[in-house]
């Protein structure tokens, strides 16, 4: 299972406590197959974190997993093998901006 | 037994105040969405526990929330608004062409007939509607493929359209007005406008017949007399008593004929209601004072109502969408401000009481009378 971590706002909107668990094709983890599994699962959280048509993150939403900043990688490049593997979780982030 | 409804969105979240008749006791309830800008709340007519939020932040974008319990519970709804065709652009401040970017929505406005129908006025400024709760939303792309769209330009606040008027007498006729394009009318549903705006002067337009350029701040209409509307522009009190054919200016002896809102009471269609700010370069009141004033004459002469309100070091704004009106007997009106009061009245202005102290920072107010 993959483990997602939300920040807090999107917690409350899709009425969770704690880390997401999704189920995810382990052969094809990457950001895309993540979030395509999340906003199934959760589907108001369709365009909080990705625009709903171009699919590009949200200006002020970050990606983060390992200790690595993932937010400009390829949208279809492979998470880091611990995320897949669901040892590691794989984090959204709101950027420290605004008030 | 009959009460009232108070919605009030803010920079943090929204709350609901809800009281009886007598409008002295009131039961505060939020906030709703914490933390997030509730740019407006409106509940159905038709179905007076169908109400709808527009919450929006800038991590996270919109949303739009529909709750069919008055508010207890909540369900987020569509958020998707996707203009219609290739959008093109609208003049960006410094006069380049600008493409047309979805931002937030402003103000929603439930249909006059059925409770799953609203209409959404966005920035950039186009109007959607969805027919199915909220589920879905669909441009009415007349208003924003006008010839004129191209050279529309935003205001300080954004391109943002914040009026949203539905004409119960004239069937298919709706107004609405964007900042700072100006005033437009519909008489097909929405399928074509047409500006209307002869009469307005803006003193940044050097053409006194430009078609468009005004930064019409907000517009009312009484529902039993469709004729006649008013507006409060960036400055002048204006009025039309054709639909919007014509303005003229009403400002008359008001101290400063800067504001945000205007609304009319509900049963004495002559009588309106602005709050002068000081000027477009200092949003406050006047004299650290909170004055509200009033017409009883359709404009031009103004009373000062202080009752109640703070008369000295009191520097808030009251922002276009944060003053609204009951339907009882004796007429409500309530008002918030950019201090986080909301204040009400329940003899038609003549004095006035906080409801709160101490909101966030309040972006828009609307009453529900109870039945």
């Amino acid at each position: 299972m993959i483990r997602v971590i939300l920040p807090a706002h999107l917690r409350t909107l899709a009425r969770v406590n704690g880390e997401v668990q999704l189920d995810v094709d382990s052969r094809a983890v990457t950001q895309r197959s993540v979030l395509d599994a999340l906003e199934t699962t959760y589907p108001m959280l369709r365009g909080t974190i990705r625009d709903h048509l171009t699919q590009q993150r949200r200006a002020f939403v970050r990606f983060f997993a390992c200790e690595q900043d993932l937010s400009n990688e390829s949208p279809d490049a492979p998470l880091p093998n611990a995320v897949a593997l669901g040892t590691e979780p794989f984090l959204v982030v709101g950027a420290m901006a605004g008030g | 037994m009959s009460g009232v409804r108070v919605l009030v969105g803010t920079r943090k979240g929204a709350f609901i105040l809800t009281s009886d008749a007598k409008r002295k006791q009131w039961d505060v309830n939020g906030p709703h969405f914490g933390g997030w800008e509730i740019y407006h709340l409106k509940g159905s007519p038709v179905e007076q526990d169908r109400l709808y939020a527009s919450q929006s932040n800038g991590w996270f974008g919109q949303l739009i929330q529909r709750s069919n319990d008055g508010g207890k519970t909540w369900e987020p709804v569509g958020n998707q608004f996707v203009y219609d065709g290739v959008p093109g652009t609208h003049l960006w401040y410094d006069g380049t062409p600008h493409p047309w970017e979805f931002k937030r929505v402003w103000h929603l406005e439930p249909s006059l007939t059925d409770p799953d129908t609203v209409y959404a006025g966005v920035e950039d400024a186009a109007i959607f509607r969805t027919t199915d709760g909220g589920l879905t939303w669909q441009e009415l792309s007349g208003l924003r493929n006008h010839d004129s769209a191209q050279h529309w330009q935003p205001g300080a606040g954004g391109m943002c359209l914040h009026t949203i008027i539905l004409d119960a007498n004239n069937k298919g006729r709706m107004f609405v007005a964007i900042s700072a394009a100006g005033a437009f009318r519909s008489d097909n549903d929405g399928k074509t406008w047409r500006p209307i705006n002869h009469g307005l002067r803006s003193e940044q337009i050097p053409d006194p017949n430009a078609e468009v350029g005004h930064c019409v701040h907000r517009i009312a209409m009484h529902p039993k007399r469709p004729g006649v509307l008013f507006m409060q522009k960036h400055w002048d009190v204006m009025r039309s008593d054709d639909a919007g054919e014509s303005w003229r200016e009403v400002s008359g002896n008001l101290p400063t004929d800067f504001g945000f809102p205007i609304d009319i009471h509900a049963h004495e269609p002559d009588t309106i209601y602005v709050v002068p700010i000081k000027s477009d370069s200092e949003h406050y009141t006047p004299d650290g004072k909170l004055r509200v004033y009033r017409s009883r004459t359709g404009g031009n002469e103004w009373e000062a109502l202080t009752k109640g309100l703070p008369q000295s070091n009191c520097y808030v704004n009251v922002l276009r969408d944060a003053m609204s009106v009951d339907s009882l007997d004796s007429c409500g009106v309530y008002f918030g401000t950019t201090g986080g009061q909301v204040y009400a009245s329940s003899d038609a202005g003549d004095r006035w009481a906080p409801i709160v102290r101490d909101l966030p920072a309040v972006l828009s107010v609307e009453v529900q009378t109870l039945a």
